[in-house]
């Protein structure tokens, strides 16, 4: 007999991992406009990711529903005793979404959608982090419903970790545009990338601390042998990683900064499985606990392993037809 | 903030807020995607640029809409389970591996294509680019399978067991193609087509009566029209079927809406044409009643019985006053779609459908209403289906999270303010790009004198949009850079 419900968590891990790579650098994108106060270079940036960005957060959609139709325990616990980070992150990614629309039909208030591309893009992300932080720190639970309080998810452990997710998505999205840019642009990319780099080493770094020394339940996990054995590769690989990352910006790589970032988020995203593992509810339920009917598992498992293949078919497909650098100038089809 | 409210009925508020303003974008995105698909694909096979021009002007209103579909949309998925885990909880094994169907199939396949539709230009060849915009239709038609799926089964629940308190899906078919399920489909696609073709046809109307005669105008205008002569008929049917699916399986709403107290033995139902339903008294007050005519519609015989709302227990009725008005608005301005397709018909035999004036302004009024008469039958189906959210299985109030009042008052008063605020935005400018009217840039003018009057009509107008931008944030923009 198959276990379908490790199967699920496979699939719902593959889908955050694909939101995180690819919607964190579309956010990154946001967060760094700040930095990028022309018009025209903003263009530029937005038009790295205006053909492919729907398609990107559609992976948070299908995590989403993929937990609801798995785990409908852990879909309707989880969210509920997030509700107002989950409900003021979509209300963020709102103001995000709306901007690659409005703000190239917008006229006089252009301004205003630059500041809601800006401000709906750390917000969703410092959200995103703290939801990661609160997850991490466990939901209390009886008999299978949250039995919290409205604001247990506020602590400075997870509004650490969402500075810590801001940070990621940043330098995410700065080696996306260091890919997808080129001349002057690209160079200040260039400058702002090893800065990035560190701040994010940094915050790797103590989150790594900070997590042990609050959250003793996954103290165990990672220092009792022989996990230690294999998890002890994972920091030095985030110290090779980083500096081979700022080498490819020392050198003036079109790819490889974006390439190593992504290993950096792939191995932090390693750390955040082997510390939940098997808990879908942390501290306490289980994902075999939490799992839907069989009926419900194997009914949509057929459709998610002929679909995802295709879909990650088509969404190459147009990543493809995309991969030319954006210049100032082009405008789309506005 | 949670004004005396409980946190149920701030969720409900929440919810019913959310969806209202959700449905209309899905709405206009459905239409105007099939619609775009016909028209790139006349350009295709004609090569006539009048296509072309108009794909180019109907695709950034689409894109607008669908951007706000797709946030708004990010939304209501995720409300499952803030607001209502436990129904999550109790049947999410059911509603949930339909959503995340509708994810797979049609989710990635509209976002995956939508790029390539709006940015594709240059890049891919006329062929790929059509593919994609097919794409994008297709999308939209099979996200509105699954949702319509999901929602009918709550209607309509079958398929499944009950096993420690948790729903067990049994039977995918039974419970995907449920009894309400191809009824409502039909019902909600022919509506979503119509809530487009009214707005092609009211844009088009508008720069008719400003003066505009172009081959553009007329042609979205007898598109538009040629699609509701054929639509709006087709409604009157499917309406029916649906409204007697209902009585055959949700006989209490049926009753609500039709404010029916009283099962009529051995004499006709009347039909109400107006009258205030009072859910305490149990009588339609004020009524204005076409005796038998009830009967002739619902059960296609002079005096056939229909179930009162009265053989229902008190806390299992729907409000009937309001399903009993929702119902009404829905279908009256059903009739006047019907009315506005066939003027359309008898004015073209008399090739005056470009100078009608008092056509066009009707046909301009009209413009809204298919948003309208689509909330309004949503109101129906969905207020008739209470006091359960699964019908019969699971009430709307045990289906609730544990969350305060004053979280859901908090939540529910940012979402009024930034829906407000965005989507107005967004709204205000699907109707500048509209008043703005398609541009003529690949078709030439068809005559001379056309082109004078186009020329002429156009200057104005342009200056006229300057003008209707926000003159107080002017002064704003110079802060910036």
């Amino acid at each position: 007999m198959m276990d379908l419900s490790l199967l699920w968590i496979g699939i719902i891990a593959f889908a955050v991992l694909m939101y995180v790579v690819l919607d964190g650098f579309d956010l990154g994108i946001g967060i760094l406009f700040p930095f990028f106060p022309e018009q025209a270079e903003r263009d530029v940036m937005m038009n790295t990711v205006a053909p492919i960005w729907d398609g990107n957060e559609t992976w948070m959609v299908l995590g989403g529903a993929s937990m609801f139709a798995a785990f409908p325990l852990a879909y309707a616990t989880v969210l509920s005793a997030l509700y107002l980070p989950v409900i003021l992150m979509v209300i963020a990614l709102i103001f995000r979404g709306v901007a690659f629309e409005f703000r190239f039909k917008a006229n006089s208030s252009k301004h205003w959608w630059d500041k809601a591309f800006i401000g709906g893009s750390v917000l969703s992300s410092f959200l995103q982090g703290v939801i990661l932080g609160a997850y991490i720190q466990g939901i209390r639970t009886e008999q299978g419903v949250y039995a919290g309080h409205g604001l247990d998810w506020l602590t400075p452990f997870s509004l650490f970790t969402g500075v810590g997710v801001v940070m990621l998505y940043a330098t995410l999205g700065c080696g996306w545009l260091i890919f997808k840019t080129d001349q002057a642009l690209q160079q200040r990319m260039y400058r702002l990338m090893p800065k990035m780099l560190i701040g994010l080493l940094i915050v790797l770094a103590a989150v790594s601390i900070y997590t042990p020394i609050t959250q003793p339940h996954i103290v165990e996990r990672w220092f009792s042998l022989p996990q230690l054995l294999y998890f002890s590769p994972v920091p030095i690989l985030v110290l090779i990683f980083t500096y081979l990352a700022l080498k490819a910006c020392r050198q003036q790589q079109q790819f490889r900064p974006f390439l190593y970032t992504l290993a950096l988020v792939f191995l932090a995203y390693s750390g955040f499985l082997i510390s939940l593992w098997p808990y879908i509810i942390p501290p306490s339920v289980s994902f075999w606990q939490a799992a839907a009917p069989e009926s419900s598992q194997r009914f949509t498992l057929i459709g998610a392993l002929i679909l995802i293949p295709i879909i990650l078919g088509y969404s190459a497909m147009s990543y493809w037809i995309f991969r030319h650098k954006v210049r100032v100038g082009d405008d789309g089809y506005h | 903030m949670t004004l005396g409210f409980t946190a149920l009925e701030l969720a409900r508020i929440q919810f019913a807020f959310t969806v209202s303003f959700h449905i209309i974008f899905p709405a206009i995105s459905i239409g105007l995607a099939s619609f775009l698909a016909i028209l790139e694909w006349r350009w295709l096979r004609s090569h006539n640029p009048i296509y072309q021009d108009l794909f180019k002007f109907w695709v950034k209103i689409f894109a607008v809409a669908f951007a706000m579909g797709v946030v708004s949309g990010i939304v209501m998925s995720y409300q499952f389970g803030t607001n209502w885990s436990e129904f999550s909880r109790i049947a999410g094994s059911v509603t949930g591996p339909l959503l995340a169907y509708e994810v797979l199939t049609a989710f990635f396949l509209e976002a995956g294509f939508l790029g390539i539709m709006l940015f594709g230009w240059g890049r891919v060849g006329p062929k790929a680019h059509f593919f994609s915009t097919l794409m994008v239709a297709i999308g939209t038609c099979i996200s509105m399978f699954w949702i319509l799926s999901a929602n009918s089964w709550m209607q309509t629940p079958q398929g499944f067991s009950i096993e420690n308190g948790i729903l067990v899906p049994q039977d995918w078919w039974a419970i995907v193609f449920n009894p309400s399920f191809l009824y409502r489909l039909a019902h909600m696609a022919i509506a979503a087509f119509l809530v487009s073709a009214l707005l092609v046809a009211a844009t088009a109307a508008w720069h008719l009566l400003k003066g505009r005669r172009d081959a553009l105008v007329k042609t979205s205008f007898s598109m538009a029209l040629w699609l509701m002569l054929i639509l709006t008929p087709l409604q009157v049917l499917v309406g029916d079927l649906h409204g007697l699916n209902t009585l055959q399986h949700q006989p209490a709403k049926l009753a609500a809406m039709e404010g029916h107290w009283d099962t009529n033995h051995e004499k006709g139902m009347p039909l109400y044409l107006f009258g205030i339903p009072d859910m305490q008294a149990e009588e339609t007050k004020y009524a204005l009643a076409i005796p038998n005519l009830g009967s002739v519609i619902l059960t296609h015989s002079l005096d056939g019985t229909v179930t009162g709302l009265k053989e229902f227990a008190p806390e299992d009725r729907p409000n009937s006053t309001i399903v009993f008005w929702s119902f009404r608005i829905m279908v009256g301005l059903g009739v006047l779609m019907l009315i506005l397709a066939l003027w359309g018909l008898w004015l073209r035999k008399r090739q005056r459908l470009y100078e009608h004036r008092r056509f066009q302004r009707f046909a301009l009024w009209m413009g809204p209403s298919g948003f309208i008469a689509l909330l309004a039958g949503w109101f129906t189906t969905e207020v008739g289906r209470q006091p359960w959210v699964v019908y019969g299985v699971l009430r709307t109030e045990d289906a609730l999270s544990p969350v305060s009042a004053e979280q859901v008052g908090l939540s529910l008063m940012i979402f009024v303010l930034v829906y407000f605020v965005v989507f107005g935005m967004g709204i205000y400018y699907m109707l500048r790009l509209m008043h703005k009217g398609p541009e003529l840039i690949h078709s030439a003018p068809s005559s001379a004198s056309d082109a004078e009057l186009t020329q002429a009509s156009r200057r104005p107008l342009s200056s006229v949009t300057e003008q209707i931008n926000p003159p107080v944030e002017r002064p704003k923009q110079e802060h910036e850079p």
